[in-house]
């Protein structure tokens, strides 16, 4: 049965794009797969009575060891910040390329807590830092100390003892660049060292609060439950700094997309799917229902889009039930042809997500792509006409070009770097200064820009020489031509009108990182939480692959 | 130790804040990551270079011939990426001679990505130092001070032809010697071995 990939020009909205939900292509997920045969261990524990020193945590295997070195610091709460704008925090993490000496961890504890203006060597490969989660970390010690579990309901109405504020990697501040590192087996899909840096720093947050609790109160004091444990995550608070990277990541964009276009066409396709696979697949969904249910935010717009989910929900399982659909073919296409007339962006994303659980066998090949050589494709092939840069602009950006960029609304903002903290932020062109110094982050103008010159232009043009007048498009030429072999590479939106959600660049990103609860804080930044229900890390060696859906949440 | 990825990045907004397009930014960024990777003082040049942009006027080239002179210093990022977008119809020509080039090893790495895009090696010649670029994979170089070079008055560039760098009788003795790891075939190995039958004309 032929099934056809979506259509970016549909599927490439921000609005579907921020509807996207973690799946078992997300990084967490796969790196988790990746590192189970892994050993871990504890290999240093110095901290004092109120949980501040340092701590060492390594996955190795053959010759291969990462090395997690944690930073536990004492702050004063009024120093505690989950803004950018920060320079303390509760702690401080590097993953150290193999294992550290004495002299690398003192090097390191002058430098980790520092962060942004610390130095890392090549022998580091991420760097992130963590406040407490003040709602939930002394209530949690509390607890223990007093020879008491914390109540589950509580926990899981935050879902974490911490919260990353920064991951960094790929050569910032010093950081070991990616090429030294790109070959190596085990790290092929992406993040995948940001990944197992906040799976450690999970640990960490175990280890600590029980470290804490026992010092405090040595004969009463309990170990926190592995259960709730493993229903606890690690909160992240995340701002614009994660939206231009999709932008200026096309091709790494593109290999995420489709990856999971590529699931969901194969899943269509199945003519006959197995009992057993239908059963895990309404497994999942049932057991997932938790976690929306238990999904907290403030948000109006988050709210909005919860309800739709379950309402939506609601009636699929409807669906589901009177539909008879065992031992049906093209189940999943069924299916799928349902939601889409029946259902919201939201739950059509959740379902798709979904569908892939049965399926290692079409989902693992498929994570190998999901990263990418961008030098490859970086020069200009400068032998191609003008006619041919038309006619690729006219084929996949076909809707920016009906955008009216002589109306102010469609130019409302603009994208710049902070000089105080060298990260991306949105301002108002028509209110904020600054706009003089834009990024590059304005595709679809520049794109319909230059469209509008090369329609002026001889059709038998090379584009080198093209480039020769008009070299202030080189930035849109590159990505235009990068579009033709890369089809989901490009937002197909306008990044800066004035119906901009920006969150919906963050939640594409953070979906596929594997997070869950999106809690939008305002439209530029929310919280997630990441590896709620995964297994720890002693438990890596058989786990159940579905762990996402096992929270306790009520 | 800076990274890579930092210097590619400071460098692409230096660009930038000198003046240059985005587009044009991202290749400058990416080319002084190139220089450094092949161990040349990409970085140093570019800082001093723009230091003396602020003061000076650099002639900014267009089209490029097989002969290009000028009283005052050719902009070497401009010559660099018209020499890149215009390769392919610079390729054809023996040799091109640039005379007076500011800052001539910014350059370089135009040079090296032309090689791989025309997939012909170039010889470059700047005053006395040679550069051999092979498919910027690897550059040869009698080169090798970390100093910056504000200037060079004679650069030729020459683009090589795919010949191969020995003779048809050294292939010949070489392989011969590849020849000792074949199996001597019988009439029954060739009945039996190669999977097809020995009548596929039918």
């Amino acid at each position: 049965m032929e099934v056809n990939l979506r259509d970016p020009k549909i599927l490439m909205k921000l609005s579907k794009l921020g509807s996207f939900h973690q799946s078992k292509l997300s990084f967490l997920r796969s790196f988790l797969n990746e590192f189970r045969d892994w050993e871990y261990r504890r290999d240093l524990f110095k901290l004092n009575q109120n949980g501040y020193g340092r701590v060492v945590y390594s996955f190795s295997k053959n010759n291969r060891t990462y090395s997690l070195i944690c930073f536990a610091n004492e702050i004063k709460d009024d120093e505690r910040s989950d803004r950018v704008i920060a320079t303390k925090w509760d702690a401080a993490f590097t993953l150290h390329d193999g294992v550290p000496t004495d002299h690398d961890i003192d090097r390191l504890a002058n430098e980790v807590p520092k962060q942004e203006v610390g130095r890392l060597s090549y022998k580091e490969l991420t760097l992130s830092r963590a406040n407490k989660s003040l709602r939930l970390f002394n209530y949690v010690v509390d607890c223990l100390s007093n020879g008491q579990q914390p109540d589950v309901n509580k926990l899981s109405k935050v879902g974490y003892l911490y919260r990353t504020t920064a991951v960094y990697g790929s050569g910032k501040f010093g950081l070991a660049d990616r090429f030294r590192i790109k070959n190596r087996d085990e790290i092929l899909g992406p993040f995948r060292l940001e990944m197992m840096l906040v799976y450690l720093v999970r640990q960490f947050t175990f280890d600590q609060v029980n470290h804490i609790a026992k010092n405090r109160n040595p004969g009463l004091a309990v170990q926190l439950d592995p259960n709730i444990c493993r229903n606890l995550g690690i909160g992240n608070s995340t701002g614009l700094g994660m939206a231009p990277f999709i932008v200026n990541h096309p091709e790494l964009l593109n290999n995420w997309i489709l990856a999971r276009e590529t699931a969901l066409k194969k899943i269509r396709q199945i003519e006959k799917v197995s009992n057993k696979d239908f059963n895990i697949f309404k497994d999942c969904l049932i057991k997932s229902l938790r976690n929306v249910t238990s999904w907290h935010t403030e948000s109006e717009f988050q709210n909005n889009k919860i309800k739709s989910l379950l309402d939506d929900l609601e009636k699929f399982i409807e669906f589901l039930n009177k539909s008879s659909l065992e031992n049906k073919p093209f189940l999943f296409n069924e299916i799928y042809s349902w939601i889409e007339n029946n259902l919201d962006d939201e739950c059509i994303e959740y379902i798709v997500s979904m569908m892939m659980e049965p399926y290692d066998k079409i989902v693992n090949p498929l994570l190998k792509n999901m990263s990418a050589d961008e030098e490859l494709n970086f020069n200009i092939p400068i032998d191609r006409t003008v006619e041919e840069l038309r006619n690729i602009i006219e084929q996949n950006y076909s809707d920016i070009l009906k955008i009216d960029f002589s109306k102010n609304e469609n130019n409302q903002n603009f994208w710049f770097i902070s000089k105080n903290k060298e990260e991306p932020r949105l301002a108002d062109r028509y209110k904020d200064h600054g706009s003089d110094l834009e990024q590059p982050l304005a595709i679809a103008r520049d794109i319909k820009k230059l469209y509008e010159i090369l329609f002026i232009s001889k059709n038998s043009l090379t584009i080198g020489k093209f480039l020769m007048k008009h070299n202030e498009f080189r930035h849109v030429v590159r990505r235009a031509f990068i579009t033709e072999k890369f089809p989901y590479a490009e937002i197909q939106d306008n990044t800066i009108g004035s119906n901009l959600m920006p969150i919906d660049m963050l939640r594409l990103k953070l979906s596929f990182f594997g997070a869950l609860k999106f809690d939008p804080r305002s439209n530029k930044w929310l919280r997630i939480c990441m590896f709620q229900g995964a297994p720890l890390p002693n438990e890596l060696k058989s786990f159940d692959s579905h762990w996402v859906y096992n929270s306790l949440n009520s | 130790m800076r990274s890579f990825s930092e210097i590619e990045t400071a460098v692409k907004r230096a660009t930038r804040g000198m003046g240059f397009s985005w587009g044009v930014a991202e290749e400058v960024g990416k080319n002084i990551r190139l220089l450094e990777m092949f161990g040349l003082p990409g970085f140093k040049n570019i800082n001093q270079y723009f230091k003396v942009l602020t003061n000076q006027e650099f002639e900014k080239i267009s089209t490029i011939s097989t002969i290009n002179n000028s009283k005052s210093l050719y902009c070497p990022i401009t010559m660099g990426l018209n020499f890149f977008d215009q390769s392919i119809h610079l390729k054809d020509a023996d040799n091109i001679q640039i005379n007076n080039l500011g800052f001539p090893l910014l350059f370089i790495p135009f040079v090296s990505r032309t090689s791989e895009i025309i997939g012909k090696r170039i010889f470059l010649k700047i005053d006395n130092k040679e550069f051999l670029f092979n498919f910027n994979q690897a550059v040869y170089s009698n080169y090798l001070s970390g100093d910056i070079v504000e200037k060079s008055e004679k650069n030729e560039l020459k683009f090589m032809e795919n010949n191969n760098l020995f003779s048809e009788e050294e292939w010949s003795e070489l392989y011969k010697l590849s020849e000792d790891t074949f199996v001597e075939e019988t009439d029954e190995l060739k009945q039996s071995a190669a999977g097809a039958g020995l009548i596929d004309n039918d």
